[in-house]
């Protein structure tokens, strides 16, 4: 087959996928960067020209940042809980267990779900009177807590439904690691007669170094879009106590239809996550793999 | 193994699976219920606590207070299926080829075109959600199974690249060139000799798009309203004070249960060492 030949069914491979996610992608994220820079709202809905004017507002917009803060914390949070928790599950059914494989299909059940569905059965059941959490909770002699009225208590709850929801994300990404781990390291661990906490030191934990930094970066990614969860348990509250970036902009865009600015918080919002997302993975390779690779 | 380590250890098995469980079965019994169970406390067990009655469940069929969960079923059923096709058969084509071809074009190459369509997970849905409600009313397919199924697209397109260049990647490049030997052009080798050789790798690949098509709420909340409904909105719609929690739990219920064979798939995979090679 000639040269041109093979070229044609290159390109016939890759384009349609490339092209399709272009042209869907694309044309959304440049619009947003004009959009940004316009003064579209629900009064003047039109692409005029404000120059960097969203960009200064949003600069002194302290909601803006707390809730990037607030929501840097949640994600941080939750993943890191995630993947300890995770990688226990993960050890748990690795291998010596009983009906090891129903216990594997239970834990990954929660990722299956729909994240919004299962956020209004979580909130009947952190419903302060009528909800078992309290219920239960006090059969052992602890609470009532106002699980979804007081902002603390607001914010623990979203993690406590993202740590339900998602830590099987993150134990089905550990486990398939463990599963594939060559079996010489541990024959000889066991030759010189470590112990199980020194072959998960020395052996296990080294291993899955790559797995456990491609597993929290993914999770990093979904955790860093959190919002669904925040709108159907607490809408943004008590007042903006639990309110994520994406919550915020989803308020200022679709709800005030404050459209120009809303794209402005977008852009920003965007850059900010793969600029710390982009740190936080050389970060996290050089601190578990070290210099090599 | 001592005994006390073995009790330490099927207790925090025990313990998560009690977590894990507890909203199904808080879900189920609340869908069982009338307002009798619900306004008077925390109840449990049927017959003992409240009469049980099927009020909930008969509401998903259009019978009062809740909602129809016919029409909203097939819309779900019908996008996520569609866009998780298209997103495969685009998927695998553009990862064979990112696999076994050289690209070249300035200084993009492959890991950069890899990591091109990888990145768009990055993406805030709500970065996208006011550009796409503009381009699909353009379009005239706002509120349009159509016009759904091009965003899931581009939400799971991605997904099935970044499974399947991996697999790939492990299928040795003598199997083509045989093929290729044999007088096959790269396009019938890749049709009759990989694809039936990676079958485990579209399932899992499928699996995925699936999960993360039926779940998407965001999307399907801002771009359709009355003509298209899909399942998550319909649900989320009757989260409100006045909330009949019985209809509530019988449509989550109804709505998460063809996910439940997706894990059973899933575990396979998992248990037999295919999705190691996949997701890494």
């Amino acid at each position: 087959m000639g040269e041109t030949g093979l070229r044609r069914y290159k390109l016939a491979f890759l384009l349609p996928g490339l092209l399709t996610l272009l042209a869907i992608i694309l044309f959304p994220l440049l619009f947003t960067i004009r959009v940004s820079a316009s003064g579209w709202d629900a009064i003047t809905p039109e692409l005029n020209w404000v120059g960097g004017k969203n960009y200064a507002a949003l600069w002194a917009d302290v909601r803006f940042w707390q809730s990037l803060a607030r929501l840097g914390g949640m994600a941080v949070g939750t993943v890191l809980i995630q993947y300890v928790l995770g990688f226990a599950l993960a050890l748990l059914v690795w291998h010596d267990v009983k009906a090891r494989r129903f216990f594997r299909l239970l834990f990954l059940i929660p990722m299956m779900t729909t994240p919004v569905i299962m956020s209004v059965i979580w909130r009947t059941i952190l419903h302060e009177s009528l909800g078992p959490a309290n219920d239960l909770l006090y059969l052992v002699g602890l609470g009532p807590y106002p699980w979804l009225t007081s902002g603390g208590w607001a914010v623990v709850s979203v993690m406590i439904v993202e740590i339900w929801q998602w830590t099987p994300f993150m134990f089905l990404l550990l486990l398939a690691g463990l599963i594939s781990l060559p079996r010489e390291p541990f024959l000889a661990a066991a030759i010189d007669g470590a112990g199980p906490i020194r072959t998960f030191l020395n052996v296990t934990f080294p291993l899955m170094a790559t797995v456990s930094i491609g597993a929290i970066m993914i999770r990093l990614i979904e955790a860093s879009k959190l919002m669904e969860t925040v709108y159907v348990l607490t809408s943004g509250g008590p007042g903006t106590a639990s309110e994520t970036s994406g919550y915020y902009i989803y308020i200022k865009g679709l709800r005030d239809f404050d459209i120009g600015y809303a794209a402005s918080l977008s852009i920003t919002y965007l850059v900010i996550m793969i600029v710390l997302l982009t740190i936080i993975g050389k970060v996290l390779h050089r601190a578990l793999v070290g210099g090599r690779s | 193994m001592s005994r006390m380590y073995l009790f330490l250890k099927y207790s925090a098995i025990a313990l998560w699976s009690i977590f894990v469980v507890t909203p199904f079965l808080w879900a189920l019994t609340t869908s069982f219920k009338t307002a009798n169970g619900v306004t008077g406390g925390p109840t449990y067990l049927p017959w003992l606590q409240y009469e049980p009655s099927l009020t909930g469940w008969k509401s998903l069929f259009g019978g009062g207070g809740g909602i129809d969960i016919v029409k909203p079923y097939i819309d779900s059923l019908i996008v996520t299926g569609s866009a998780s096709l298209i997103s495969i058969v685009l998927g695998s084509l553009a990862a064979y080829g990112l696999s076994r071809f050289t690209y070249k074009a300035g200084f993009v190459k492959n890991p950069d075109l890899i990591f091109f369509f990888i990145s768009q997970r990055i993406m805030p849905p709500i970065v996208l959600a006011i550009p796409f409600f503009l381009m699909l009313k353009w379009l005239d397919l706002l509120d349009s199974r159509i016009g759904l199924i091009l965003v899931y697209v581009a939400l799971l397109l991605p997904i099935a690249v970044w499974i399947m260049v991996d697999f790939f990647n492990n299928i040795p490049r003598q199997i083509d060139e045989m093929a290729m030997l044999d007088g096959c052009t790269p396009f019938q080798a890749f049709v009759r000799v990989i694809l039936p050789n990676s079958l485990p790798g579209i399932i899992v690949a499928g699996m995925f798009c699936l999960i993360f098509g039926w779940n998407d709420f965001f999307f399907a909340f801002t771009l359709t309203f009355t003509d298209t409904q899909l399942l998550p909105v319909a649900v989320v719609a009757l989260n409100s004070s006045v909330t009949p929690w019985w209809s509530l739990s019988a449509s989550a219920l109804i709505s998460i249960a063809p996910l439940l064979l997706v894990a059973f798939v899933v575990e396979r995979f998992l248990s037999h060492g295919t999705l190691a090679g996949a997701i890494r």
